[in-house]
């Protein structure tokens, strides 16, 4: 009576396994810097030899020893602090505003008719035209600052969420339907998964925007922020501390951009991505 | 038992999909559904798994009418629609979450031997061949304990040798707890090798030519010369023209 079928055979596919792709990227991340540091010998040997005027373009070593300084007053600490705090409120508020609009106008029908054509038009807004209007409303100080980063968050955030949770595979939502799963456990089992990709896009994307907004409300008016060093610099006359401020924005939205991609990556480990070889 | 009584649908843009299907189902019966594309087999075959509601007559299952789809209505359709996030070992689980985690994990892994398939409990999908992830979505269904499984053209989607392979494998499994089997296909011969019957529905609008019972032995030798001559009279049976609308396309 019982069929035979343990001998059946099993087709041995080859599939591509992650620690495939950690071996690749170990073997190949010294690439990435191989131009850069190129390039930033080449900087330093013609500053070094007075090709370009010290004032206006100083040379790596340079800006090293002013970040150096700084570093040892402990003054730069505080600037770093005031910025990651002012992109990290500002982020959490602008995605956690955009998740929550992004799911009912996703999941309804209704509200997306009655709310998406005024985000949509908000959108076109280019944001930093809301600064006059948020300093008189909220005044120069913190507030108007993360209001206007969580507005830059926002919009990668609520429109990827949204696009994501609309694009949800019809097929794999009438599996939820065979097996009768009721409407919160199909949000949960299929559809939040499945618009998790899209979402972590969205999140990096308004990542990268509130850093661009830190920098622009850090500009408008601060006493203190990696923006206002900026500043400093320029009205100063001295471009070390303004190449040293734009390096240490490089280094903090690589860093916390890495934070979110590495944690994207965790939850998305199921996805079936290429990867490109040679 | 699954009774359809003067099932009809039409579709909001008047397209008549079916009409006038009448059809009683006994339990434990493998039934085929054939017939060229358009003739409404799959839209009967959604009717019967609740996603789709007739427009007029009913679908009975011991006597109750499905109007969405029933806990004891499996339905398999043509790829695996498996969940790209989970692990065969959950997607099989998918539809088993009501019971104890200890029952589930024991149903599963039962049923993943019966697949074949317990050494690849870890794996995700994009890591399946085609013929491995059918099997995931068969395994899927099984779980549950169908009193009917509905098949929805489950092997057209795969090479030949595997959709064999398959064929067979089904005819096996289905051994075990000998649910209903309702087959939707366009391939005579699949119909030919699973069924006890076959209903042969004709397009334009959808409807049931004729009905053939097939009392032949299992397993069944696909190069039997009583199987090809079956073959040929229903090959002849099928409605192969095309739509009259196509044929301006056709060159003069």
């Amino acid at each position: 009576m019982s069929p035979g079928i343990h001998d059946l055979p099993v087709e041995a596919d080859s599939p591509l396994l992650s620690s495939a792709r950690v071996t690749i990227w170990q073997r190949t991340w010294w690439r990435g810097w191989i131009v850069p540091i190129v390039l930033l010998v080449i900087w330093q040997t013609l500053g070094q030899v007075g090709f370009f005027p010290r004032n206006l373009l100083p040379t790596p070593s340079a800006v090293l020893s002013t970040l150096q300084g700084l570093t040892q007053t402990g003054e730069i600490w505080g600037h770093i602090g005031i910025t990651l705090q002012r992109v990290a409120i500002g982020f959490v508020l602008g995605s956690a505003a955009a998740t929550g609009l992004g799911v009912l106008t996703g999941y309804s029908r209704w509200l997306f008719q009655l709310l998406d054509p005024l985000l949509q038009a908000l959108r076109s807004i280019p944001s930093l035209a809301w600064v006059p209007l948020f300093i008189l409303w909220m005044g120069i100080y913190e507030t108007s600052k993360v209001v206007l980063i969580a507005v830059g968050v926002f919009f990668p955030v609520y429109l990827n969420l949204v696009s994501g949770i609309q694009t949800v595979d019809r097929k794999l939502v009438e599996v939820g339907r065979i097996y009768r799963l009721k409407p919160y456990q199909l949000m949960i089992r299929v559809f939040f998964p499945a618009t998790l990709p899209a979402y972590m896009v969205g999140l990096r994307g308004g990542l990268g925007l509130g850093w661009m907004f830190v920098v622009a409300a850090e500009l408008m008016g601060a006493s203190q922020g990696l923006g206002y060093l900026l500043v400093d610099g320029q009205t100063t006359g001295r471009a070390d501390l303004t190449i040293a401020s734009i390096l240490l924005f490089a280094i903090f939205g690589k860093a916390t951009d890495a934070l979110i991609a590495a944690g994207s990556h965790r939850l998305l480990y199921w996805q079936d991505a290429y990867v490109a070889r040679g | 038992m699954l009774n359809l009584t003067q099932v009809s649908k039409q579709f909001a843009n008047g397209f008549t999909a079916l009409t006038d299907i009448d059809l009683t189902i006994q339990p434990g019966e493998r039934i085929s559904l054939v017939g060229s594309s358009g003739c409404g087999k799959s839209t009967l075959l959604r009717i019967m798994a609740g996603l789709e509601s007739p427009s007029n007559g009913e679908v009975l299952f011991n006597d109750q009418p499905i109007v969405s789809p029933h806990p004891n209505v499996g339905l398999i359709f043509q790829d695996p629609r498996l969940m790209p996030w989970l692990t065969v070992w959950d997607n099989v689980q998918f539809g088993i979450h009501h019971l104890s985690g200890s029952q589930r994990n024991q149903i599963t892994q039962t049923t993943l031997i019966k697949v074949g398939l317990l050494p690849f409990a870890q794996h995700l999908p994009h890591q399946l061949s085609g013929g491995m992830a059918q099997r995931v979505a068969i395994a899927r269904a099984l779980v549950t304990k169908p009193e009917i499984l509905l098949l929805d053209e489950p092997f057209s989607a795969l090479d030949a040798l595997t959709r064999m392979k398959l064929q067979e494998h089904l005819l096996q499994i289905w051994q075990y707890d000998r649910p209903t089997l309702i087959l939707v296909t366009h391939d005579i011969e699949e119909a030919l090798i699973m069924s006890d019957r076959i209903v042969i529905m004709h397009p334009h609008p959808g409807r049931i030519h004729q009905e053939f019972i097939l009392d032949l032995p299992y397993p069944r030798r696909r190069t039997d010369p009583i199987l090809q001559a079956w073959k040929e009279h229903l090959l002849d049976q099928l409605d192969l023209s095309l739509p009259t609308s196509n044929f301006h396309l056709m060159p003069v």
